[in-house]
């Protein structure tokens, strides 16, 4: 990151320019913050009282309380989305007609439809079926089979990835289809789509927040209950946005760091869909590897 | 079906408010997200600091965070904007991030002779980059930008949060009016699918035109 991208070293007139745009940038960027820290001082957001209210136990025991509740829905959501993308993508690229039709039929089912309204459908509809779920199962409901999509599309990817030979070397060897999955095809492809995973770990993350929406008492909505109740919501809900900050920077990071790891030591790219977040996106990467594969 | 039927003129009000606010945030989005990549680039180091900034906080915090933190949080240093503009900027600001990688990533598979002959022939960095690296790295990432609009078309579903009368917001409106909570579903899913293809066919198309021949 340090060298310029575009062009090789500067000459003596280039880098003046660039010193005196550096100053200049400088300048403006200290004159935002100074702008940002004005107003915040004379709308009295900084004064010691309203952050004092975080320090006390009673809130901060609130707050990990909302935490917990984000990590509890985002692990059993992450469970059950991988579990049912294993499935779904085995789904979809097995040679039996019916099944593979339903796998994709699924996916494309979740492709049209905003996360949010699957919370809030879970939450306001299903009663009216007989089914209630609690604003906590709502949530997990949504995300796992929102997630259990792009799993089943990242997982297909890596699959497909692999060398054709791979599997035709299994199978010549006379190991039975299941054998030829689990021992020569899955390890290698979960070796590729680790760095994608980690990805997507971090947006099913980000997702919890729309817990909120149903009331479930997630980080975020933690932080709006004190935020109204102490009269600080700035503080309380910039609060909130650090941590998914630092949680997130460094589940990125990881992912960035399995990337760069993985294409020194395999020369293989990953499978390309991290960070587009859009399940569209995931199944275009991996009709991309179509060709390569089975 | 005569449930949806019935509130024809409620359904394409609210995908008119969706398109609007999709289509809205998706220009401050596309500003944004080039000028940032450009940030990223740039021989100068404060900027390429500040891209970098810009794109690691915007995309690692929910865009619901955002929302809420902007709408109930902000108010107290006198930032009150409507509902509808409060949305906007948020998404604008959250999937600026997102065009901005995208950009960057079409930035860099502009082959390397092209910024040298550039240079060669005295344009300064700023010329180089609108003139002739930007033209061509932003053909390279429209199919990722498309993407990166259908998702915002989605994630615009956010606003009901504060209530602005989209299609999300009045799918719940409806089911609790109405009671028919899987014909709503199915006519808001219907609602969205018409919005969605459209936008695959017009990405498409502009691929095909903006596709460089070799």
């Amino acid at each position: 990151m340090s060298a310029p991208v575009l062009g090789d070293a500067l000459g003596p007139r280039g880098r003046r320019r660039v010193a005196i745009a550096s100053v200049l940038a400088s300048l403006a960027i200290v004159y935002l913050v100074w702008v940002a820290f004005r107003r915040l001082k004379d709308a009295g957001q900084l004064d010691a009282a309203q952050w004092e209210l975080l320090t006390r136990p009673e809130v901060i025991r609130f707050f990990l309380g909302g935490l917990a509740n984000t990590l509890k829905a985002a692990s059993l959501s992450l469970v059950l989305a991988a579990t049912l993308g294993g499935l779904l993508a085995l789904g979809r690229i097995s040679r039996s007609i019916p099944v593979k039709t339903a796998a994709r039929a699924y996916v494309e089912f979740f492709r049209a439809f905003p996360l949010i309204l699957l919370i809030f459908f879970n939450f306001f509809a299903l009663p009216y079926a007989g089914i209630n779920l609690s604003r906590y199962w709502s949530l997990v409901v949504a995300l796992s089979a929102y997630n259990a999509a792009v799993f089943g599309e990242i997982f297909r990817a890596g699959i497909l990835s692999l060398d054709r030979g791979q599997s035709e070397a299994a199978m010549s060897v006379g190991l039975p289809y299941w054998s030829v999955m689990r021992l020569v095809i899955l390890p290698q492809a979960f070796r590729r789509m680790t760095p994608t995973i980690v990805s997507q770990s971090v947006t099913l993350l980000k997702d919890t927040s729309l817990g909120f929406v149903v009331g479930f008492e997630e980080l975020l909505r933690v932080g709006q209950i004190a935020g109204e109740f102490g009269r600080n919501p700035l503080q309380t809900l910039s609060l909130v946005a650090v941590f998914y900050l630092i949680v997130n920077f460094t589940l990125s990071r990881v992912a960035r760091h399995l990337e760069i790891r993985q294409r020194r030591r395999y020369q293989a790219a990953p499978i390309e869909v991290a960070g587009v977040e859009d399940l569209v996106a995931v199944g275009a990467a991996a009709e991309a590897q179509q060709p390569k594969g089975h | 079906m005569e449930v949806v039927l019935s509130h024809l003129g409620a359904f394409a009000g609210a995908m008119r408010t969706t398109a609007e606010l999709a289509l809205a945030s998706f220009a401050g989005a596309l500003l944004i997200g080039v000028l940032i990549a450009s940030f990223r680039v740039s021989p100068v180091a404060p900027l390429r600091a500040a891209g970098t900034f810009y794109v690691e906080t915007f995309r690692n915090i929910p865009p619901l965070v955002l929302l809420v933190l902007f709408y109930f949080g902000f108010t107290k240093i006198g930032i009150l904007y409507s509902e509808f503009v409060s949305a906007v900027i948020v998404m604008a600001v959250y999937t600026g991030s997102f065009i901005a990688e995208a950009v960057r990533s079409g930035i860099n598979t502009v082959a390397r002779g092209q910024a040298e002959a550039a240079r060669a022939i005295g344009l300064t960095f700023p010329q180089s980059l609108i003139l002739v690296i930007l033209p061509q790295a932003l053909r390279s990432v429209v199919p990722a930008i498309g993407s990166l609009f259908s998702a915002l078309l989605r994630n615009v579903s956010l606003a009901s949060v504060i209530a602005v009368h989209e299609l999300a917001w009045l799918s719940v409106r409806l089911i609790a009016d109405t009671g028919r909570p899987f014909e709503i579903l199915g006519g808001t899913a219907a609602a969205y699918l018409m919005m969605t293809l459209p936008t695959g066919y017009v990405f498409g198309v502009i691929e095909r035109r903006t596709a460089i021949k070799r």
